[in-house]
């Protein structure tokens, strides 16, 4: 039951709609949706896709350019910098999108409760407020440093601080939904509360979730980046796009490779997601289209 | 106004407050012997008892939290378990740089994005829109630390226009300091102008279609005036709200910024706190940055009537 509600909303979203009243490119948004999924199979095939092993070292060859053996050629200790950028991108698309399922996933029914209770709402707003109010990089470095550094903890120091922006969102459209008819008619057929929560208000709060949850993602995969770059992510031996970087940093004028390669990775990642999410609010944003319409 | 501001600051306070809950309840409510994990694998009994003095944890937790709530009212924000000194104190030796560069940053983000955003608007679906708001989506997308190593492989080690790291404090002259905070200044203002431009531009495209737009051309005013006098200051409020809440992003960016380009300032005091796991600087920065959140949203909160009389209280 709750499968179909769940794409029986998702169905009757707008961008699954089939309507010509104008034509928009999809260039921009294909092209990120591309790399995306280069992005997805690079991570998934990387040791078939990988020309050495990312944890060998050569001390023989360090630092050396781009090369026939070295695509992209070697970091300080004489490993293939090539292969570590590919397994980079399995630590960055995994905690990108485990953060976003989880802190969707708790925001979600944090926002749902919170916002059909107002007494609850009164208290759980105010905690959502002084979460928002720490710099989410220090909250997350924070929880790292307390908790020691590994993919999971990572993963929960950067989803800390993302909650209480999905948290605020979906109470937002609660508050204005709960007061529709339908939802009074259910409350007094005497739907019970999950079944309210679940059918007739949680389908109100896919659009903009969807929206809010691309720009999650590039934030969570920015964030881990930062953390590794800081010393303050996963072990230092996991090729992470943030590690290799943070490791390029000594080297960045000899070798400025183990700063470039990872950073155009994680650029353009960052830069696909981001721009899917705006396609994405343009599409689902009723704002958006009565200004279309009305131009 | 005066009531609104009074009952404004009295909300910022639960907020403060709880925040230092907050905080407080991350130490304590940790899985596993903090003082285990900061002090490390290589710590002996003795060092971890001193940790657990220090921070307090040998205690039951209300008389910790009172107490150390006590001495953080007092502006208190505990000792560093390396260097042994208060770290208010050691905030205090570092602020100047990052207040300087986080003041510069503001002055260079606004005076590029908001007439980029302007323009951006007033062309609005033309060449001219397209490539601001691809500047500002890529701006937006590519992290400060790419930015900053670009900048620097750019402007100090090819062209070789500004020194490669360093910084000069503005008392000794207002040339060096700039010199060495340009570079640093223009990476932490890349996300900045981004998110300025595109906020900008939003908000003055809401209000060219208003009847005093159309007035204003009707009278003949030239258009210079009409958007940068009457549409402008009417877009102000969500242009100046995004300014606060882009205040997070800062405080990242001076962190990342400030490692990249070697500025002691509190971002650089925060680094060097992860890597020597000294937990009470990275707390005492916690409650110093968020306290100054809330302070800066407060001020522009209580702005907006300046900018748009229309809002009273």
């Amino acid at each position: 039951m709750a499968q179909s509600t769940f794409f029986g909303a998702a169905m009757r979203l707008p961008m699954f709609r089939s309507k010509g009243r104008h034509r928009r490119s999809f260039l921009v948004p294909g092209l990120a949706l591309a790399i995306l999924v280069i992005a997805v199979i690079v991570a998934l095939l990387a040791p078939w896709l990988s020309s050495h092993d990312p944890l060998a070292m050569t001390p023989s060859s360090r630092l050396k350019p781009s090369s026939d053996a070295y695509l992209l050629g070697t970091d300080a200790y004489g490993r293939d910098l090539y292969s570590r950028v590919l397994y980079g991108a399995r630590i960055s698309l995994f905690i990108g999108v485990g953060s976003t399922v989880i802190s969707v996933g708790i925001g979600l029914a944090i926002g749902l409760v919170s916002g059909f209770f107002r007494v609850l709402d009164a208290i759980v707003m105010r905690i959502m407020d002084a979460l928002m109010a720490i710099p989410s990089l220090l909250l997350a470095i924070a929880v790292v440093s307390l908790t020691g550094a590994s993919i999971w903890t990572v993963m929960f120091a950067i989803t800390v601080p993302e909650v209480p922006r999905v948290v605020r969102l979906v109470r937002s459209v609660v508050l204005t939904a709960r007061e529709e008819p339908y939802v009074e008619a259910a409350i007094a057929a005497g739907s019970s509360l999950p079944k309210i929560l679940w059918r007739h208000l949680m389908p109100n709060t896919l659009a903009p979730l969807i929206v809010q949850g691309t720009y999650v993602c590039a934030s969570a995969i920015l964030t881990e980046a930062i953390l590794s770059f800081l010393g303050a992510g996963v072990s230092t031996e996991t090729p992470t796009w943030g590690n290799i970087m943070a490791e390029g940093r000594a080297y960045f004028q000899i070798a400025p490779q183990m700063i470039f390669w990872p950073g155009l990775a994680l650029s353009l990642c960052i830069l696909s997601i981001n721009l899917l999410g705006d396609t994405a609010r343009d599409l689902l944003d009723p704002r958006m289209k009565k200004r279309e319409a009305a131009k | 106004m005066l009531a609104y501001t009074f009952r404004r600051i009295l909300a910022a306070v639960p907020v403060l407050v709880t925040v230092a809950v907050f905080v407080f309840l991350l130490l304590r409510l940790t899985p596993g012997d903090p003082a285990a994990i900061i002090a490390g694998d290589m710590a002996t009994p003795d060092q971890l008892e001193r940790i657990r003095a220090s921070l307090g944890l040998d205690k039951p937790i209300i008389v910790q939290f009172f107490s150390w709530f006590w001495l953080l009212v007092q502006g208190d924000l505990g000792t560093s378990l390396i260097s042994n000194t208060p770290v208010a104190k050691m905030i205090g030796q570092h602020i100047e740089p990052t207040i300087s560069l986080a003041l510069l940053t503001i002055v260079l983000s606004v005076a590029i994005a908001v007439p980029l955003g302007v323009i951006a608007a007033w062309r609005h679906g033309t060449w001219v829109d397209y490539t601001v708001m691809t500047i500002s989506v890529v701006g937006f997308s590519v992290p400060v630390f790419v930015v900053g190593y670009i900048l620097i492989q750019i402007f100090a080690i090819d062209l070789k226009w500004f020194p490669v790291q360093g910084f000069r404090s503005i008392t000794r002259g207002i040339g060096p300091f700039l010199e060495r905070a340009v570079l640093p200044a223009v990476t932490l203002a890349s996300i900045y102008i981004a998110l300025i431009a595109r906020m900008t531009r939003a908000a003055v495209l809401e209000v060219l279609g208003e009847d005093y737009v159309r007035t204003a051309r009707a009278k003949g005013l030239r258009e210079k005036t009409v958007l940068f006098r009457h549409a402008l200051r009417n877009a102000a409020v969500p242009v100046l709200t995004i300014i606060g809440t882009g205040f997070a992003l800062l405080i990242t960016g001076v962190v990342v910024t400030e490692s990249i380009f070697n500025i002691p300032g509190i971002g650089r005091l925060t680094v060097d706190a992860i890597l020597a796991r000294d937990y009470p600087v990275i707390q005492g920065m916690i409650l110093l940055t968020s306290g100054i959140y809330v302070l800066v949203n407060l001020l522009i909160d209580l702005s907006y009537s300046f900018f748009d009389p229309r809002i009273r209280y």
